[in-house]
């Protein structure tokens, strides 16, 4: 008790208890003002800082896709258009977890609307998106997978039907070597475009125009400023607040218009169907491309709805290659279609004059060499001139003219025409063909004997066989170089460009190339005397050109597949099919005023003249007569069928 | 005559109703209504923070009226004897539940904190916000002041236990809140410098111990509260939208329920510990310094009443009420406008949320009986 008294001080106490309470108070007011000058720092000076982060928060810009422009034939077909499609979508926020999406997938498998081998990269595709995406993962649905949908709709909640632009080829496989197709972006293609432009597009232009053109047909996409909260899921209102959002429509592609008229194009592919080969026919006077036709073909249509893997594979392994555009990729021996060209040389170069006559007696030896170069005709052709070696296609005529002229001389010259080099056609792919010259060779081999030109070597390609090697490209386009007489113009598909949302076509300005002009009228006329000759009776093209109204000069030729070995006679009917020599047809008409060059090439067709004169015929027919030729309703069975 | 219009009876009449009934009830005038100011200003806040959820303000509304209940009644019907009474078995039934939570507890949030008693959910850590000091003020009542070396061992103990078995939940930020109103208990009983010098390098080679042994989460949570951009998705996400939301708010704020950070939900626990960057993005500074001078009256105005008790447990119990209302606050609006780790602790009277708000009113009822009760224990 004395204790207490003694220590217990409650003045003392109060005031210490006191002393401590105003430190106290003044802490809390120091602190408070801490927080203060922080509120003060984050609210004015950092304002701008944080109201950037925020908006950048708040507002998301979503791609509006353009729609891709249209492509035209030159009398306004429609070769390309953008039609509503109905693709299957998966939203994963109403479809659940990853079991869910795994039993979905299963049973949409089960009811046959997806390949079970595509069901990893789909769900990928799912899971790459955010779960409030609508991600599509069967693009365009026909009429009965629609209905088989509908039938177990109510099975499925989180997939439903959606309707967006994709892609249509109203002709199918026609001129797909020369339109191209669309697909779906891949990886690679990622790799080389403005991921910017592309926001939102699921199509990508590959080969032909549609990959040349993709610049143009893309157009510009447009963006939508949306309002998402913090799950990213758009949302109309933040409170009370409705804010202004930014819209700017997209510019669609421009419309092409395509210098093939369908009726030719029809025409060649037509003739073509059930083989191998390549038909083109080119506007002498200006270069424009009216048909590019290459068989088998396959429905673009298919590549915009979207190929699973083994429909892919089941066309890259076909074995007629139909993915091949044979018109510019299939560089092949162009036979005795290169004769005229050789004749023309002979005569620029005085080493053969039109009327000079030689002996065929059925084979040429090269001085002081045992080596029998052979005539097709065993028998020969006995004593002709010019016009008569290009009408008999006397190959003894031209193992003499390429003996005079020499490799270089004869190269030189065929290079004038184009023949070695790309024509530079508008659409991507185009091979360059082989015209050899001795220094090809000296820069082709390695060892030093193999890059020594033979003077036997020459012979060969004088009958446009040995190294030499031309597309049916090149052999269309120098085929147009003699009927418009050395006016060469390069090749083109697109003639006029249409930018969205303006009437105007811009017309594009035809290329011309270095004319050839070291031939002079007469020499001319000879080479298109001797190419009327071989159209007319008793020619190699005689039977393909009887009865038109109008002269076809041409030129056939067929190239050896098979190498038949010396003092061997050729047997057709022994030769498996895909060996047989391959068939190819020059031409232009009307020959005394060229207004279509055709090039045919049948692959293991056999002759020219039989083969691929008839389908050059049919071509002339659709441009020249017109209203003679019954236009088929329907789109001909062209493609590999999937 | 002019003497005469002062006198304490005149003063008694110009009494306004409310003011008699403020009397009546032993609630203190100016407390009360700059804690009302708040309170009303809270609910405006909370609607819109809800993403204008009447649901959610009519439960808020609700939890309100609880605390005032649990405040008048405080107020009015516990006397000081009876605090002084009640301050061990609080701390016992306090001590009691925690071990009855970590048996049984509920998980909650990845922590065992709640207790489910039928008709509602609680934390028994909210009850040692009150006991822990009370027990303390009540052990320091009969002794002298300042404490002796013994009395500052025994009511280290009183603090640790509680502490040690919230932190175990785990819940760090509740755990040193209670601790932080024992140690002000010991501070405003006189504490010594020296000692107060002394303990500062030993409170920091605790905490490198503490460091070892606190969950992973906790860690991490100090770690982004000392560079939030190294984890801007995860722990520092709720730093960086909470300053991107006051910051973008800026002098004038960008309307009510129109920030963009909060309604659209950028901001984590908008209407609950993260309501204070609610108020700073859509209101602006003024209204968030506005605030800050009312807690700051609000502390004041607490601090003088706990000054006016009439005994050592009078006087360190409020003290201990106003200052962790303080810390309340200081946590919170320390932690939102990122000068502190993120510590799950509610802007006192604003936040969404029954505990909180039950716990505060009834500190402050506590607080206001001691003060209008002590002419009774003059007397």
């Amino acid at each position: 008790m004395v204790r207490r008294v003694r220590i217990k001080d409650h003045w003392g106490e109060q005031r210490i208890y006191t002393i401590r309470s105003i430190v106290a108070a003044v802490m809390v007011a120091v602190l408070l003002l801490t927080v203060a000058a922080r509120l003060f720092y984050l609210q004015v000076l950092k304002h701008e800082y944080y109201a950037e982060l925020s908006q950048g928060n708040r507002v998301r810009t979503d791609p509006i896709p353009p729609s891709r422009g249209l492509i035209f034939d030159r009398h306004g077909v429609v070769l390309a258009e953008n039609l509503p499609a109905f693709q299957l979508e998966l939203v994963r926020e109403q479809v659940g977890g990853i079991p869910e999406i795994d039993a979905i997938l299963a049973h949409l498998v089960a009811i046959g609307l997806l390949d079970a081998e595509e069901i990893n990269s789909i769900k990928r595709t799912i899971l790459s998106h955010h779960v409030y995406e609508s991600v599509p993962i069967k693009l365009q649905l026909d009429d009965e997978e629609m209905a088989r949908f509908a039938v177990h709709r109510y099975e499925f909640t989180g997939v439903d039907i959606r309707t967006r632009l994709s892609r249509h080829y109203p002709f199918g496989p026609i001129a797909v070597h020369a339109l191209g197709y669309v697909a779906a972006i891949s990886e690679q293609d990622l790799k080389h475009i403005d991921s910017a432009a592309y926001a939102g597009t699921t199509l990508i232009g590959k080969l032909g125009v549609e990959g040349a053109y993709e610049n143009l047909l893309h157009g510009t996409p447009g963006y939508r400023e949306v309002l998402v909260n913090a799950a990213g899921r758009p949302v109309e209102r933040q409170g009370a607040f409705t804010p202004k959002l930014n819209v700017r429509q997209p510019v669609a592609g421009a419309d092409l218009t395509l210098s093939l008229d369908m009726r030719v194009q029809r025409a060649a592919e037509d003739a073509l169907t059930g083989k191998r080969g390549a038909a083109i026919a080119i506007d002498p006077h200006t270069g424009d491309v009216l048909a590019l036709a290459s068989t088998p073909g396959f429905d673009p249509n298919a590549f915009a709805r979207g190929l699973t893997t083994k429909q892919y594979d089941t066309l890259q392994n076909d074995i007629d290659k139909p993915l091949i555009n044979r018109a510019l990729r299939g560089a092949y021996p162009p036979g005795s279609t290169v004769k005229p060209f050789f004749a023309l040389a002979a005569l620029k170069y005085g080493v053969m004059t039109p009327d000079q006559t030689i002996y065929c007696p059925g084979h040429f030896n090269l001085p002081g060499s045992s080596h029998m170069f052979r005539d097709w005709k065993p028998k020969g052709h006995g004593v002709l001139a010019m016009r008569h070696a290009i009408m008999q296609s006397c190959d003894v005529y031209f193992y003499t003219v390429a003996n005079r002229l020499g490799i270089d001389r004869m190269h030189d010259f065929m290079s004038t025409f184009g023949f070695g080099d790309i024509t530079g056609i508008d659409i991507p792919g185009e091979k360059p063909g082989l015209m050899p010259s001795t220094a090809w060779k000296a820069h082709a081999y390695k060892r030093a004997a193999e890059q020594i030109w033979f003077p036997g070597e020459t012979i060969s390609v004088g009958i446009g066989q040995g190294y030499m090697l031309a597309t049916p490209m090149q052999l269309a386009h120098a085929v147009s170089g003699i009927a418009s007489r050395g006016e060469i113009y390069k090749p083109r598909l697109v003639t006029g460009v249409r930018p969205a949302g303006t009437a105007s076509l811009t017309q594009r300005p035809v290329q011309p190339e270095p004319p050839l002009t070291a031939v002079n009228g007469e020499q001319w006329q000879v080479i298109v005397d001797g190419l009327e000759l071989a159209t007319g009776p008793g020619g190699t093209a005689a039977a393909a050109t009887a009865g038109s109204p109008y002269k076809i000069a041409g030129k056939t030729g067929s190239a050896q597949v098979f190498t038949i070995a010396q003092n061997e006679k050729y047997h057709e009917k022994e030769l498996s099919e895909r060996l047989l020599d391959h068939a190819l047809f020059i031409s232009f008409a009307p020959a005394d005023d060229p207004k279509l060059a055709v090039a045919v090439f049948v692959e293991n067709g056999k002759h020219g003249g039989s083969t691929a004169a008839p389908i050059a015929r049919k071509m002339f027919d659709a441009y020249l007569l017109p209203d003679k030729v019954p236009v088929a309703d329907k789109v001909p069975a062209l493609g590999k069928v999937l | 005559m002019i003497f005469d219009e002062f006198s304490p009876s005149r003063t008694r009449r110009t009494l306004t109703a409310g003011g008699r009934t403020l009397r009546a009830l032993g609630l203190d005038g100016p407390l009360t209504g700059v804690l009302a100011i708040i309170v009303c200003f809270g609910i405006l806040v909370v609607y819109s923070a809800s993403g204008q959820n009447l649901k959610m303000v009519e439960h808020h509304l609700g939890n309100i009226a609880i605390a005032v209940a649990a405040m008048i009644a405080l107020a009015k019907l516990a006397t000081p004897q009876y605090l002084r009474l009640f301050a061990p078995i609080a701390y016992v039934i306090g001590v009691l539940l925690l071990i009855v939570v970590e048996v049984t507890g509920h998980i909650g949030k990845g922590a065992q904190r709640w207790l489910d008693i039928g008709f509602m959910r609680f934390q028994p850590s909210e009850i040692m916000k009150l006991a822990v000091p009370m027990i303390c003020a009540w052990y320091m009542h009969e002794r002298p002041l300042p404490p002796t070396f013994k009395d500052l061992l025994v009511m280290g103990l009183l603090i640790a236990i509680p502490t040690a078995m919230i932190a175990k939940q785990p819940d760090l930020g509740t755990a040193l809140l209670i601790a932080a109103s024992g140690l002000i208990v010991m501070l405003l009983a006189g504490l010594q410098l020296r000692i107060i010098l002394i303990s500062i390098p030993l409170l920091g080679a605790a905490a490198v111990a503490a460091w070892h042994f606190i969950h992973d989460y906790q860690r991490q949570r100090i770690l982004t509260f000392l560079n939030p951009e190294n984890d801007p998705l995860g722990t520092g996400y709720h730093i960086i939208q909470s300053q991107i939301a006051i910051g973008s708010g800026g002098m004038f704020g960008k309307g009510y329920m129109m920030g963009s950070q909060a309604q659209l939900e950028f901001l984590p626990e908008r209407s609950t510990d993260f309501i204070f960057a609610v108020i700073g993005e859509e209101l602006g500074l003024l209204p968030c310094l506005v605030l800050l001078v009312l807690y700051g009256i609000v502390i004041g105005r607490a601090l003088y009443l706990a000054m006016q008790g009439q005994d050592t447990f009078a006087r360190l119990t409020g003290g201990a009420i106003a200052l962790s209302f303080f810390v309340y606050v200081f946590v919170n609006s320390g932690m939102v406008s990122g000068i502190l780790p993120v510590v799950g602790v509610p802007l006192p009277m604003i936040s969404y949320g029954g505990t909180s708000m039950v716990t505060l009113l009834a500190g402050f009822g506590i607080l206001m009986s001691l003060h209008s009760h002590r002419k009774l224990i003059g007397s």
